[in-house]
């Protein structure tokens, strides 16, 4: 690119040149704290090189004609954190007790707890979003065709997602423990007990028992709060790496430009 | 056919010309660092990944005792018709641990199963068999009507329409001869001739090749021989 005119600047905007010998002298205070931003940055980026890194996942060339649906994919993500971030703060109240105190504390969040019902809500609702957005994701990546190589596994890694994401809101439905968690859980963990040799002892895992106890619900919590979250959370990064290294597809109704006949002559 | 182009390799370090290589020796450092070190590590996943694994596996083979509770007077129970009570399947628990058992005396007119000192009461437990919700004994139908996706049984306990596979599973019950209580014990499943098998979950088939495909666990409670 050829370097741009400087604009005519009047002679005292212009900035005045140091003399030979002289130097800058010492920064002054207001120098020094008008860049300690970039002071603190530079000094971990000169220990990890991060900044490298977050260049290559951010500043990628993406192809022409992305849209919207392009987002749908860093929406689920943010339904993630939101569902992760309320539920560490639900999980400071809720007792997982089911000899009544799950009820009760999920009543206590509810009715008195300062935010409670709105933190419970953003979790409730959030969980409908996510699942609602990440078979919208899904429809994109398959209708625009970029399940296709080299995306295969980025394909497989999400539906390992989608998964875990149904396991999600089935552990969580199971938490509030009113009836109709309750008997959802019975009716799901029965279900689980259905396939051929294996399906009496996966349900008798689930419940931890023959019959649903005390032990399934404090199962059903560890599962929701720390088994599948942390594999979400891994797979996301796998899945975003796979985004950045293997960059985004066009969409199918873009032409692609053509190729540049290389020239005989020069070779 | 003896590959002419492979060299063989002496297995003795020193003929390899491994700087620092010893005299007789076979295994070079590298290797035994390889192994040694892969192996602790190996060794030190193991020892929190397994008993971890048995902690959280352990209830599938820890056995729940065999405990008969009174359910009542043998003259609180007839032939004609059910008499709901309630029965504690895991204690300690509140409602949750409670379900509902349907009793009545046993009427050899149309009870043909074999009889024994098990089942002079019949006790239905109202677990439905297709996925687990709770049926109702309806007298004026004279059969048990699941609400949720309308499994029907007759008099019985015997599917006779709607999804479920198998009839209603029953308690153990038996007369206890020092207190005259009628007591109810675990729950038991049964196939379409009313055949015995340990406790099954909901939803699996105990007929024909069923009883295979859904093998016995080892956390229900056994039966102790007498």
């Amino acid at each position: 690119m050829p370097k741009l005119p400087v604009p005519p600047l009047p002679k005292v905007l212009m900035p005045k040149p140091a003399r030979p010998g002289t130097g800058n002298g010492k920064p002054k205070p207001a120098e020094v704290a008008a860049e300690a931003g970039i002071t603190v940055v530079d000094w971990i980026d000169e220990r990890t090189s991060l900044s490298g890194g977050i260049r290559w996942m951010l500043f990628r060339k993406v192809p022409r004609g992305v849209n919207w649906a392009y987002t749908l994919g860093s929406a689920t993500m943010f339904a993630f954190l939101s569902q992760a971030v309320t539920g560490v703060f639900l999980a400071m109240y809720y007792r997982p007790d089911a000899s009544g105190g799950a009820y009760e504390s999920i009543r206590y969040i509810t009715d008195q707890a300062f935010l409670g019902q709105f933190v419970r809500g953003m979790h409730k609702w959030g969980s409908s979003v996510m699942v609602i957005l990440i078979f919208l994701h899904m429809a994109r990546t398959f209708f625009f065709g970029a399940y296709k190589y080299p995306r295969e596994l980025t394909w497989i890694i999400g539906v390992v997602l989608l998964i875990l994401t149904m396991m999600m809101a089935l552990t969580g439905y199971l938490l509030p423990f009113d009836g109709r968690g309750y008997w959802a859980t019975i009716v799901a963990v029965n279900i689980q007990g259905n396939p051929p040799f294996l399906g009496p002892y996966i349900a008798d895992f689930f419940r931890g028992g023959p019959e649903f106890g005390a032990t399934t619900l404090s199962r059903f919590y560890s599962i929701h709060m720390l088994l599948i979250p942390g594999l979400i959370a891994a797979l996301i990064g796998l899945h975003l790496y796979l985004v950045a290294k293997l960059g985004i597809t066009a969409p199918p109704w873009m032409k692609a430009e053509p190729v540049p006949v290389p020239d005989e002559t020069e070779v | 056919v003896a590959d002419k182009h492979k060299q063989v390799k002496s297995k003795y370090t020193a003929d390899r010309n491994i700087p620092g290589a010893f005299e007789g020796e076979t295994v070079t450092r590298r290797q035994l660092m390889n192994v040694s070190v892969n192996g602790a590590g190996a060794i030190a996943a193991a020892a929190f990944t397994l008993p971890a694994l048995g902690f959280a596996l352990g209830p599938l083979f820890s056995r729940e005792p065999f405990q008969w509770q009174p359910i009542g007077a043998p003259s609180d129970f007839t032939k004609d018709t059910y008499v709901p009570r309630v029965v504690t399947i895991v204690p300690g628990l509140g409602e949750v641990g409670k379900s509902t058992a349907y009793v009545r005396v046993r009427d050899p007119t149309i009870d043909v199963e074999p009889a024994d000192k098990y089942n002079q009461f019949i006790a239905i437990s109202t677990r439905c068999m297709h996925l687990g919700c709770p049926v109702r004994f309806t007298p004026a139908a004279g059969r048990f009507i699941c609400p949720c996706h309308g499994g029907v049984y007759d008099l019985r306990g015997v599917n006779t329409g709607g999804p479920p596979v198998r009839p209603l599973d029953r308690f153990y019950t038996r007369l206890n001869p020092t207190t005259q209580q009628v007591e109810i014990g675990p729950r038991y499943s049964v196939n379409s001739e009313l055949r015995r098998f340990s406790a099954r979950d909901p939803g699996q088939p105990l007929d024909g090749i069923g009883q295979y495909l859904y093998p016995k666990r080892f956390s229900t409670s056994v039966l102790p021989k007498d």
